[in-house]
């Protein structure tokens, strides 16, 4: 694997929700195994950038180009970025009909087509990975929130993805929670994953980041390492902003 | 009865009153005026009579027609719930030629009275869908046979197949509209959530579909689509106007032969309404066994 190369390519975004500006002409890139740790106030288009890279919002304007694969209208070349890249929600979005198992199984057997048998074990073997392996035949509905966040993280790590997006996944969750979730998440990073996460937990950044990237607007305001960033932000904004989540 | 007595307030015993009084007067006009000649105890032999050739008793019209109406209902509602699925499909489609489709088919039903809708399928489709597949010449082949068990089983006598098809037809035609916007309602009442979650682990629009969306749209609308069953039943009497031979068209037959108005209308009320009850008891009671299910919070 090429170390050095971009795996996602983002040039020049921009996104209109009707006349609103979401995006106002983002460039970033990130390395294949790069950590990058996106925050800033709400409403500043962190959401739909990460949207976009798998193409759950349609970019307006711009290129973006993820692990080779240039996204355009083309379904096949859609499908495809989403099969190498797994996504986390805020609101975990389990599917509540099938048990934890199905809900691991369902993706690499109706997608990747592999055998029930093979994807059982590779969901056990996920379950492991995130520390709930007594759970799988249970319901989302029977466990607890950073339960079912974790769930949804081993269904991501199933279609084996060698991109993981995180929109906010520790907003939704009880404080005492929150950590458990933050643990397979470092544990993720530890193991290479190129992540790009939007979150607001910034001890996790700290510990995991490549890169910190500031947002306001629908712009990148700010982009550094997490040392440089946290100590010496450039912008007044950032310096604001990070007063504020970091006073208490 | 001590506890009903005391819940009883003076307007109940009014109205019950007065009840008995409008169905008194109904009775007294019927015995004085009409002199109607009631024959109840004739009524049985239409359901079962003793057949003196084989030596045993075999059930009469009225069964005949309760019977082809409880398959028609199977049938139809089968055809209903495919036919629904797919509108319901249309109804929520990105394509705009395919949503205006079936709104269009959706409005013709909903603005036109449900007879004259049957007898355009009858005469415009079913019947020519009968004639070009040759289901007549069909259904006498397998009439003629000797082993044709399990088709009289399945479908009755064979040579009145190729009416109770076309019967199937329209009425399953006719309640896939209401079906499709059960359908449809439950397809918007699941999680965008959802949509993006399957979406985001690559899932085609067809995956997305079948394995995500539709198991969970289904089962929320369970309960209406068990009502909408239980419609279908009492809207199946009117195919009985393109002979279709069900229980109201066998009932009018009674009525034309024996005179008996009365006593076969009650008759065929009282099955079509044990039949339909019964179905909305064990609805009920199925809905309130399932209240425990897993899968809700």
């Amino acid at each position: 694997m090429q170390e050095d190369a971009a795996i996602i390519e983002i040039r020049n975004l921009d996104k209109f929700f009707g006349k609103f500006q979401a995006l106002a002409d983002v460039s970033l890139s990130v390395r294949s195994g790069e950590r990058v740790v996106i925050c800033g106030p709400s409403g500043s288009g962190k959401s739909t950038l990460i949207r976009c890279i798998n193409r759950l919002e349609e970019h307006s304007a711009g290129q973006l180009t993820v692990d080779g694969i240039e996204l355009d209208d083309e379904t096949k070349n859609i499908r495809a970025v989403r099969m190498e890249v797994g996504m986390v929600f805020q609101q975990f979005n389990l599917f509540p009909h099938l048990t934890v198992l199905e809900n691991l199984t369902v993706g690499p057997m109706r997608v990747r087509k592999i055998s029930r048998r093979k994807a059982e074990e590779r969901a056990r073997k996920y379950l492991e990975r995130v520390h709930i392996p007594e759970q799988a035949e249970k319901y989302p509905a029977q466990l607890s929130g950073g339960q079912q966040q974790r769930v949804a993280i081993a269904r991501s790590l199933c279609m084996e993805p060698r991109i993981m997006l995180f929109d906010e996944p520790t907003s939704a969750l009880d404080p005492e929670m929150i950590n458990e979730v933050l643990d397979v998440m470092v544990e993720l990073a530890e193991s290479g994953m190129t992540m790009i996460c939007v979150t607001h937990e910034m001890g996790f950044a700290r510990k995991v980041a490549d890169m910190m990237v500031f947002m306001e607007e629908g712009r990148i305001i700010e982009s550094a390492p997490p040392a440089e960033f946290f100590s010496s932000p450039k912008s007044e904004r950032c310096r604001m902003f990070l007063d504020q989540i970091l006073e208490h | 009865m001590k506890k009903i007595r005391k819940k009883l307030h003076w307007l109940d015993f009014v109205l019950i009153a007065a009840l008995v009084g409008i169905f008194g007067y109904i009775w007294f006009q019927i015995e004085g005026k009409l002199n109607y000649n009631w024959r109840w105890e004739v009524i049985p032999y239409y359901m079962f009579r003793f057949d003196e050739e084989k030596g045993r008793w075999v059930s009469n019209i009225l069964i005949h027609g309760l019977v082809t109406t409880i398959r028609i209902s199977i049938y139809a509602s089968v055809l209903a719930v495919i036919l629904g699925t797919i509108l319901g499909l249309a109804r929520c489609a990105n394509n705009l030629a395919i949503r205006m489709l079936a709104r269009t088919y959706l409005e013709f039903l909903r603005n036109i009275p449900p007879l004259v809708v049957i007898f355009i399928f009858f005469f415009f489709l079913s019947e020519q869908l009968v004639a070009a597949f040759n289901i007549e010449g069909w259904a006498r082949g397998i009439a003629r046979q000797e082993n044709n068990g399990i088709w009289v089983f399945f479908f009755g006598d064979m040579r009145r197949f190729p009416s109770m098809i076309s019967g199937v037809i329209v009425l399953a035609l006719f309640e896939s509209a209401f079906v499709g916007e059960i359908v449809r309602a439950g397809i918007e009442s699941v999680d965008r959530g959802q949509r993006e979650a399957a979406r985001s682990l690559g899932m085609s629009w067809y995956a997305e579909t079948r394995y995500i969306v539709l198991p969970q749209a289904l089962r929320k609308v369970l309960p209406p689509l068990a009502n909408q069953f239980i419609s279908l039943i009492k809207d199946s009497s009117i195919i009985s106007l393109i002979s279709v031979q069900e229980l109201t068209y066998k009932t009018t037959e009674i009525v034309s032969s024996s005179r008996m108005i009365f006593e076969a209308w009650i008759t065929t009320a009282a099955l079509y309404f044990i039949l339909c009850f019964s179905l909305s008891l064990l609805f009920r009671y199925l809905e309130s066994s399932s209240k425990l299910d897993k899968t809700k919070a």
